[in-house]
């Protein structure tokens, strides 16, 4: 499965690691919840990378004091149907204000790309070669805003008032 | 009317070509129809029996005639030459083919018409009252705040993916036109103590399978922090709302689970973390909206023109204005609802000549404006009475000056099992055999007030639960069957109606009714106790016995 950083395919360099296999000392891994809520302090300690499969029905507030120790959370589309993920990447980046890479992982269509960029998500586990590869074309397909959130973009209604003051400044 | 700038125009010409990417790759095999559903139903298009359905949004009701030619020119063009009128300020297309779609979208789009979120699982048109705006005694435009609520929901970067589809609906009248209590969100526009506008905001109403009214979650939200709050209860949803069975995944649902109480905790928990955020609404915003809304130059007119006086004299004229005319808030005007509701035809359905005149006749006569009602019916919001009567002649002459609004032939149905996939048992038909049995004004206006909803499944779409009289139809070892209930009302006493008695097979439900309007005019106290008032003082027994008394 093609992961996308920084608007392009690139290698992922986290191994996934599985809740029986061993875990090594250094290297980047993404473990899961579980196993990572074992032994949290430890694991978030450890000389090498370290992040966690989030998952869906879980509440993030378990995760937010280990939050600034974890290189990556991945947050799971079981089906691209099933949005909970959106409302977890929001709390994580705006509330908890976590700063690590935030993965979207499981069902993740390109269709979706716009909606998760704007949830905060910044990498991107994609399920067709296809999708991935239009990536960078598929987000700069919308350039109008309605809601703000924390990825920054400036909304309409925003737009408007600058718009508003810069006449009036004119008058 | 809202005017779209330049933002919200390259908003949906966005959406109109991501869509056309969508289903160019549906078409090349990219998408699977799995993958594909979901896109399509975010752009309102449903695969139903005998072609792909395409449903539009009419935010709030509002329609210029501009925007009303269009969706003929949608109607004649990619259709089959006429538009169903939905119960939540759409119009329905049934015959549309995939591959056209696209440009009937980017030819709706140039008119600042759009497809978006009509359908799926995120949040849908916003509904608001009819009469927004002309109605007499309204606290102000609920408009304006229906507009900022449509701007927020569309495209949604977190809840565009919800457990199940979610409705808002927004009133500012004490007469609640909008039947905001059976909406997932219902908002009620009011004043606190201090003069400041903000809302009631009600959750957790809607029909379908269970039916709920929905219940107060907080009795004051200042409109500063309207979508903040929106956004809280919206949150909470996302996280919490049930996924594991769609006919228990509606709010409506985790809010009777939990309890409003608990709901409206975990609420409040989350908004106050967010009251101060990004969404807080100050008040140049809401003027910048405001300001973006146009009003007609309304002149000085008479109450009682001379045109008027005369045409007194027709008393198809008079029977016509009785019914059909309202009072506006400005002296000399009213609004007129055109009804939908010919003898024999099907509820809600327009053809595209029909539009187009309708257009023509809105230019002339009403400011270029037209509303939508939740009943089916279209309305003329800005009419001088002078013109009624020739507006009246117009309007008689395309068929749609029935004078049965709001009397029993003015049935809100589905469009069951004609049309839909989802369907049990039809839904139009037996409105037509109703029409035609009610078809004698005088008989009709003898009735009064009585309004009758058909569902043809429980997913309810004809509101079947809030008809003062509500006819669901249901599958019986292969056979269409009717049950009746009796008793419920949409509006700011909304209530959901109680069952009558066993189901009634298809060729008996138009006799049933029969006998309840017959049991309802021997049991009245008096000529003006309304059949729900009846209903009401008297309970289901009596209605019960006549109907099954001879069955």
């Amino acid at each position: 499965m093609p992961l996308v950083k920084h608007g392009k395919v690139t290698t992922d360099t986290f191994v996934h690691v599985a809740d029986d296999a061993e875990i090594p000392g250094d290297g980047a891994i993404l473990i899961s919840a579980a196993r990572f809520l074992e032994d949290a302090e430890g694991l978030s300690g450890r000389v090498g990378r370290t992040g966690v499969i989030w998952p869906n029905n879980r509440d993030v507030d378990d995760l937010v004091r280990y939050l600034d120790r974890l290189a990556v959370v991945a947050l799971v589309f079981p089906t691209f149907r099933d949005g909970r993920a959106y409302s977890q990447a929001r709390l994580l980046r705006e509330r908890h204000g976590f700063k690590g890479e935030l993965r979207a992982t499981g069902q993740v269509l390109r269709d979706q790309f716009v909606f998760m960029l704007r949830a905060g998500f910044d990498a991107f586990e994609v399920k067709k070669d296809s999708d991935a590869e239009a990536f960078a074309t598929t987000v700069k397909h919308y350039s109008v805003f309605y809601q703000p959130t924390g990825d920054g973009r400036i909304t309409a209604l925003h737009r408007r008032m600058q718009l508003r003051h810069s006449e009036s400044a004119g008058q | 009317m809202y005017a779209y700038d330049e933002l919200d125009r390259t908003l949906i010409n966005e959406r109109v070509s991501e869509f056309r990417d969508q289903v160019k790759r549906r078409l090349s095999g990219e998408l699977t129809e799995d993958e594909f559903k979901m896109l399509r139903l975010q752009n309102g298009v449903y695969l139903q029996l005998h072609a792909y359905m395409f449903r539009v949004a009419i935010p709030y009701g509002t329609l210029s005639s501009e925007q009303l030619r269009r969706l003929a020119h949608v109607a004649r063009r990619y259709d089959r030459g006429y538009g169903h009128f939905t119960t939540r300020q759409n119009i329905q297309f049934n015959w549309i083919k995939l591959a056209e779609l696209p440009d009937a979208l980017a030819d709706l789009a140039e008119v600042g018409i759009h497809a978006m979120q009509t359908s799926g699982n995120n949040t849908r048109n916003v509904t608001s009252d009819q009469w927004a705006g002309v109605a007499p005694g309204e606290i102000e435009d609920p408009r304006i705040w229906s507009e900022l609520l449509r701007q927020y929901t569309t495209l949604h970067p977190e809840f565009s993916f919800l457990p199940r589809k979610f409705k808002f609906a927004i009133t500012a009248s004490e007469h609640d036109r909008a039947a905001i209590k059976v909406h997932d969100i219902g908002l009620r526009l009011h004043r606190n103590a201090a003069g400041e506008t903000g809302f009631e905001v009600l959750v957790g109403g809607g029909l379908g399978r269970t039916p709920f009214i929905g219940k107060t979650i907080k009795p004051f939200v200042h409109g500063h922090d309207l979508l903040s709050y929106v956004e809280s209860i919206l949150r909470v949803y996302n996280q919490y709302g049930r996924r594991d069975n769609i006919y228990k995944a509606r709010i409506k649902i985790l809010v009777h689970e939990l309890g409003i109480e608990k709901f409206a905790q975990e609420v409040e928990e989350e908004w106050l973390q967010m009251r101060d955020s990004a969404l807080a609404i100050d008040d140049s915003v809401i003027e910048d909206l405001r300001s973006r809304f146009s009003y007609p130059a309304y002149e000085k007119l008479p109450h009682m023109p001379d045109e008027l006086k005369k045409a007194a004299h027709d008393p198809h004229f008079e029977a016509w204005r009785k019914n059909s005319v309202f009072p506006h808030k400005v002296p000399g005007y009213a609004i007129v609802t055109l009804s939908l509701k010919p003898v024999g035809g099907p509820p809600g359905d327009a053809t595209a000549d029909q539009m187009d005149a309708i257009a023509d006749l809105a230019d002339k006569y009403s400011f270029g404006e037209i509303r939508v009602g939740h009943e089916q019916n279209l309305a003329l919001p800005h009419v001088a009475r002078r013109d009624l009567p020739v507006l009246w002649k117009a309007l008689d002459k395309i068929g749609v000056a029935t004078p049965n609004v709001n009397l029993v032939s003015d049935i809100i149905a589905c469009p069951g099992l004609d049309y839909c996939s989802l369907a049990n048992a039809r839904s139009i038909p037996i409105a037509q055999e109703l029409t035609r049995r009610f078809a004698n004004h005088e008989t009709a206006n003898l009735i009064g007030r009585l309004h009758i909803n058909i569902s043809g499944c429980i997913n309810a779409c004809g509101h079947h639960h809030v008809g003062h009289i509500g006819i669901l139809g249901v599958e019986k070892n292969g056979e269409e069957f009717y049950q009746i209930t009796i008793g419920g009302r949409a509006d700011e006493k909304a209530e959901v109606g109680t069952l009558i008695g066993p189901a009634v097979p298809y060729a008996e439900v138009a006799d049933v009714i029969e006998d309840i309007v017959e049991a309802y005019l021997a049991l009245r106290a008096r000529p003006d106790e309304l059949f729900i008032d009846t209903v009401k003082r008297l309970g289901v027994e009596p209605f019960r016995e006549r109907v099954y008394a001879t069955r």
